[in-house]
């Protein structure tokens, strides 16, 4: 396990781990099983009938974190992959995928993800999922996550997804249903560079009543890239959302934006705010009186933007 | 010491030309604190700007210590030791107000007693503010004080401050006033405030009065400050028209 140079790089890229995590954790590489481990609360199998796993977390468990990373170190690999989280009732758990892709070689290498969440009355899950991409070689690398959550009375999530350059194309979908006093919270954090396309298509629906969702995406699109948001926000009982975007673009790059709240009950309240434009000629211009170079103020300027 | 040597700074308007600063002569000497007051529009921020770099002056030269800096860029001139307080702080998303302090002081490990100290010095405290952004959840007089204190942070030889009063609270003016007091006492900093404030004024060694893009008077406080308080330095003529019909 996690046994070349390469794979440990990889590995602490997505999921911040140095050497074997602690608890139950999957690691997924070149479409194999690199290890695997469950705990008294956690149970990790594998699916039988597609390639994927199901995890189960016991109802009441609380402070543990669970690790599914997936690395590819192959180039011309391609994979679709189904992962089922099952969280108890009361429980209160951190769960950290996100996928690496080293590619050397001149073919696509690319992992399709479907993530499905089941979350029980009172949960709280914290779900980080980062992207990342590595290699000299002109295969692209490319990764399609798609994430579903259902989520019970009281129960609640917070998504943070992260691909900060290395992906050369996404396509992005989520998908959140947020039973009654159920809450969402859902932050995005994306650059492109080059000749990268990004999309990120994204549905919350607030369907019971108190429900709550709220959408933070910053994004910097450089060089060629392109990027496409689809924020949409529904609100069907009495409930609150809000969707926020916000992106820097630079170079020839092209960003749309298009959110939509849609509501259909009179006690839904729902905003959305979206700004589109390049870095502020004045914040530059600060950081510049404070000694820095324009490039220096420029990389400041993003890295807390992307923070 | 700063020297500016007929400094002029002018824009194209409808086809003409529109003087903005007007031959400006001015030497400030090491140690001193200089208040440049007068009307609005009358080119006190753009003369500020141009000491910093940000504005590029269209004839005269600056020397700083005697070198000549007026091709030098922003960055340049900031490493040599020139700082500038904005009157409208840009507001960053993303950068917090420890982040700034540090950056400001180019020690990347500044701890947080010296960000605290920076902070109470402007009024603030500390703890409710080093770690919110600077960005558009700050109030004006907030963002301003930030500013103020980023410039101490910064501890250049030269300290630009661009109406340090503008927006902010009477208790926190007081505190104000006396931290550039101490500043000026302890001497190791020359300093430009740009003030409308009577209380500012007071302390400068100097006090220059800039119109029209010109340096209209200079003297002590004691000469200027009674002059512009009874009304005898040229202003808009509609407005004490109205004034005296009153
Ligand atoms: N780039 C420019 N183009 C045209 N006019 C300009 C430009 N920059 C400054 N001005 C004008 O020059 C004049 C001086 O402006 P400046 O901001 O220096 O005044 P100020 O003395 O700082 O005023 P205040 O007390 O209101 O801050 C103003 O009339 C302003 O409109
Ligand atoms: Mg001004």
């Amino acid at each position: 396990m996690m046994d070349t140079e390469i794979d440990r790089g990889l590995l602490e890229k997505i999921a911040d781990l140095i050497g074997k995590p602690v608890g139950a954790f999957n690691i997924r590489k070149d479409s194999g099983c690199d290890g695997r481990q469950s705990t008294e609360h956690i149970e990790i199998t594998s699916k039988e009938d597609k390639p994927g796993i199901d995890i189960r977390i016991k109802p009441g468990t609380v402070g543990e974190t669970c690790y599914i990373p997936v690395i590819i170190t192959k180039s011309g690999l391609r994979e679709m992959v189904y992962n089922d989280f099952f969280v108890g009732e009361g429980c209160d758990v951190d769960i950290v995928a996100g996928c690496g892709i080293h590619n050397c070689g001149g073919q696509e290498s690319r992992h399709d993800g479907v993530h499905t969440f089941y979350v029980g009355k009172g949960a709280k899950v914290r779900y980080t999922e980062k992207h990342y991409g590595e290699g000299d070689g002109t295969g692209g690398r490319v990764m399609n996550p798609e994430t579903v959550v259902y989520l019970e009375e009281g129960a609640s999530i917070q998504m943070e997804t992260v691909q900060i350059r290395g992906i050369d194309s996404t396509k992005r979908s989520t998908k959140i249903v947020c039973g009654k006093g159920a809450e969402a919270v859902v932050t995005e954090r994306l650059l492109t560079h080059g000749e990268q396309t990004a999309e990120s298509d994204m549905e919350i629906i607030l369907d019971g009543e108190d429900s709550k969702g709220r959408v933070i995406s910053r994004s910097v699109a450089q060089d060629h890239s392109e990027q496409v948001f689809y924020p949409r926000m529904v609100g069907n009982a009495q409930c609150f959302g809000h969707v926020q975007c916000d992106s820097i673009i630079m170079g020839e790059a092209k960003i749309k934006s298009i959110p939509a709240i849609t509501a259909n009950c009179t006690e839904a309240q729902l905003v959305h705010e979206a700004a589109i434009g390049k870095i502020a000629g004045d914040q530059l211009l600060k950081l510049e009186t404070l000694g820095l170079t324009e490039e220096e103020a420029e990389d400041c300027i993003l890295k807390g933007f992307l923070a | 010491m700063l020297e500016l040597q007929g400094l002029s700074y002018a824009v194209h308007e409808d086809g003409g030309e529109l003087g903005i600063l007007n031959d400006i002569s001015l030497t400030v000497g090491d140690g001193r604190l200089v208040v440049f007051t007068g009307p609005n529009g009358g080119g006190k921020t753009t003369l500020a700007k141009s000491i910093m770099g940000l504005v590029r002056p269209t004839a005269g030269r600056i020397l700083w210590n005697g070198q000549d800096i007026t091709n030098l860029g922003i960055t340049e001139r900031a490493r040599q030791g020139i700082s500038y307080g904005f009157q409208q702080p840009p507001r960053f998303k993303g950068l917090t107000v420890r982040d700034l302090l540090t950056l400001a002081s180019g020690d990347g490990k500044l701890s947080k007693d010296r960000c605290c100290q920076y902070l109470t010095r402007v009024g603030l405290c500390a703890n409710d503010y080093l770690d919110r952004e600077v960005d558009a959840s700050l109030s004006g007089g907030e963002v301003k004080r930030i500013e103020i204190a980023s410039i101490l942070a910064r501890n250049a030889a030269l300290m630009i401050f661009d109406e340090p009063e503008a927006g902010i609270d009477l208790w926190s003016f007081a505190r104000l006033t006396e931290t550039f007091e101490q500043l000026h006492a302890a001497g190791g900093a020359t300093m430009i405030i740009i003030s409308h404030q009577e209380r500012i004024i007071s302390l400068a060694d100097e006090v220059i009065v800039v119109g029209e893009g010109r340096l209209r008077h200079r003297g002590t406080p004691a000469e200027i400050l009674p002059r512009i308080l009874e009304d005898t330095l040229p202003g808009c003529p509609v407005l004490t028209k109205e004034a005296k019909a009153q």
